[in-house]
């Protein structure tokens, strides 16, 4: 899954979701994750919950990806082919369009120094894997709504 | 002459190995037997000539009662004392503390002697978990794995309506990633299992390279000694070498012996040997006086006979690094208390990195390697350009620099440049060249 695509999931018997919980416009979130079944089911639990979802798995066309679409919020995982999470971040920050883009960054590396790292260079948020899926949407809704 | 107060327990022991009573000894010498008795449990010290005839009247040379290995022992209970400062060690007192109760002093000793191969068994360890790819990329895997069952699990397990192509999808899924956390928790305990043995378990081929050449101290009398076969040595001394399991390795040891041929051939062992030990150190002055490259002097010191490293018996021979245009280390030799990383690049306040900046110079560096004994060493590097010069491709760049240690009776003048390994487990502040924080609790 090397280019951006409208991963959203058909969602039509997926449920309502919570009418108090759930984001309340449409938001486009891009999530830049290379584990397809993690992409899958981070999609699916957003989609279900209102967003629009867009995937992306490259980190070297990344930031392009986030320009093109111009999403509301991203979700960001660090070891990505081609170019960290970090890395990324840091363009996104340099960069007038994306400097205040809320970043919810996913990680396997837990450690205070990685997520020091993550915050100086203006994170909004720091997960690490493995994390909750009501944690993510948690996360998600108070970013946009902040 | 320098007086150890530890002169009086040697008079002692040399005294009762002849057989001499106290009190003869004593008239003999022109002294009361009482006297005599506080110089050998070392609470009088002595010299001139009531030393010249002590020794004179015990047959041996006076140097012999002065020096000694206990100057080793007393020399590791100072480093001991300065590992722990807060303890307030009489550090003045050492050499008597030493002389009445060698027994405990040796225990003393050979604990701190145990604390720093611990310790540096856990920098290794550090280093390894935190810098060798293959577990890194490995526990990734796991993680990735682990989250996308969690995240899928707990989607089917909410109990809400899910679209049947999902379940079927998400199920598919988790099959998928359950198999492959089997197989990557599986890799890993086999990794693991296989790694116990962090000194013996090489990695990578030049850590193949490296077992070979510890096995025959970098040093191969079969290569020295003319023209004849020297290919058939090599090929024998590669073959013969269980070290070198992969193709890879043995590529790599073919290589480093054709160098040392050229080596050898140019530099021969014994002229070369004899002026090594004329002006130890002025490797410039031996280019000079052979005709010879820089590199290859430098190549020669560190392959001498009997000039152990520390991957030896920890004498004191030189080490000797080898690095790429990239800083990559490509060959090692190590040298005790000069502290190496297993993976990744040394330490940017080396000399070889400097050398490296200026191809074609010779650079030298008083350096004390930090960590809690440190040490201090003289580096001489040199960066070379080799293969066919060509327009507009930058040049290939080898750096080779030998690495010194202090001799501790003549120690190097002036100031050390501080440097550690890698910034991991370097305990260096305020240091402007750190790559990444340090775990250690005293690094900033």
């Amino acid at each position: 899954m090397d280019q951006m695509s409208d991963q959203t999931p058909d969602l039509k018997t997926g449920g309502d979701p919570e009418p108090s919980a759930a984001v309340t416009l449409p938001r486009n979130v891009l999530v830049i994750e290379d584990e397809p079944n993690i992409i899958e089911a981070i999609s699916f639990i957003l989609s279900r919950d209102g967003w629009v979802v867009a995937t992306h798995s490259n980190g070297e066309t990344a930031v392009e990806a986030v320009l093109k679409l111009g999403p509301d919020a991203l979700i960001l995982d660090v070891m990505l082919p081609g170019r960290s999470g970090y890395d990324i971040l840091q363009d996104l920050r340099a960069n007038e369009t994306t400097k205040d883009l809320p970043v919810l960054m996913l990680t396997a590396r837990g450690q205070k120094n990685d997520r020091e790292l993550a915050e100086r260079l203006g994170v909004n948020k720091f997960m690490t894997k493995p994390f909750s899926n009501a944690e993510v949407l948690e996360t998600m809704r108070a970013l946009v709504e902040a | 002459m320098p007086q150890s107060r530890l002169t009086g327990s040697r008079i002692r022991e040399r005294r009762l190995y002849l057989g001499v009573k106290q009190a003869a000894l004593a008239r003999g010498v022109g002294i009361s037997a009482a006297y005599l008795n506080l110089i050998e449990h070392n609470r009088r010290r002595i010299g001139g000539k009531l030393l010249n005839d002590l020794a004179k009247a015990l047959a041996v040379d006076p140097v012999q009662l002065t020096e000694g290995a206990e100057d080793a022992l007393v020399g590791t209970l100072r480093n001991a004392a300065v590992r722990v400062p807060q303890a307030g060690a009489e550090t003045e007192k050492v050499e008597d503390l030493a002389g009445r109760f060698p027994g405990w002093t040796s225990l003393i000793a050979a604990q701190h002697r145990r604390i720093e191969e611990l310790e540096l068994t856990v920098e290794t360890l550090t280093d390894r978990f935190t810098h060798d790819p293959q577990l890194a990329a490995s526990l990734h895997e796991v993680i990735s794995t682990v989250t996308a069952i969690r995240s899928t699990a707990s989607i089917l397990s909410e109990g809400q309506d899910i679209d049947p192509e999902w379940q079927v999808r998400f199920l598919r899924n988790m099959r998928e990633e359950s198999r492959r956390l089997s197989d990557s928790a599986q890799g890993l305990v086999d990794y693991l299992d296989t790694g116990t043995d962090l000194e013996t378990t090489p990695l990578v081929p030049q850590e193949e390279l490296a077992g070979f050449l510890s096995d025959h101290n970098h040093h191969f009398p079969a290569l020295e000694d003319g023209f004849l076969e020297l290919g058939a040595q090599i090929a024998q001394l590669v073959s013969g070498s269980e070290r070198l399991k992969t193709g890879e390795a043995r590529t790599l040891a073919e290589a480093w012996l054709e160098r040392y041929v050229e080596d050898a051939l140019a530099l021969p062992l014994d002229r070369f040997l004899q002026e090594w030990r004329r002006v130890p150190g002025d490797a410039a002055a031996l280019a000079e006086m052979f005709g010879q490259p820089l590199d290859r002097v430098l190549r020669r010191a560190a392959c001498l006979p009997g000039e152990k490293g520390a991957d030896g018996n920890g004498s004191r021979g030189p080490g000797l690094l080898i690095c790429d245009g990239a800083g990559a280390i490509t060959y090692r030799r190590p040298v005790s208390g000069f502290a190496l990383p297993r993976f990744g690049a040394g330490c940017p306040h080396w000399p070889m990195y400097h050398a490296l900046a200026r191809p074609g110079s010779p650079v030298s560096g008083l350096v004390e390697m930090g960590g809690r004994t440190p040490k201090r060493f003289l580096c001489l590097a040199i960066a070379n350009t080799f293969g066919s010069p060509r327009f507009d491709v930058p040049p290939l760049i080898e750096v080779t620099m030998l690495i010194l240690p202090e001799d501790e009776a003549a120690p190097f003048g002036g100031r050390a440049a501080k440097v550690g390994s890698s910034c991991r487990v370097c305990a260096l502040a305020d240091c402007a060249a750190r790559r990444e924080p340090s775990i250690l609790s005293d690094a900033q």
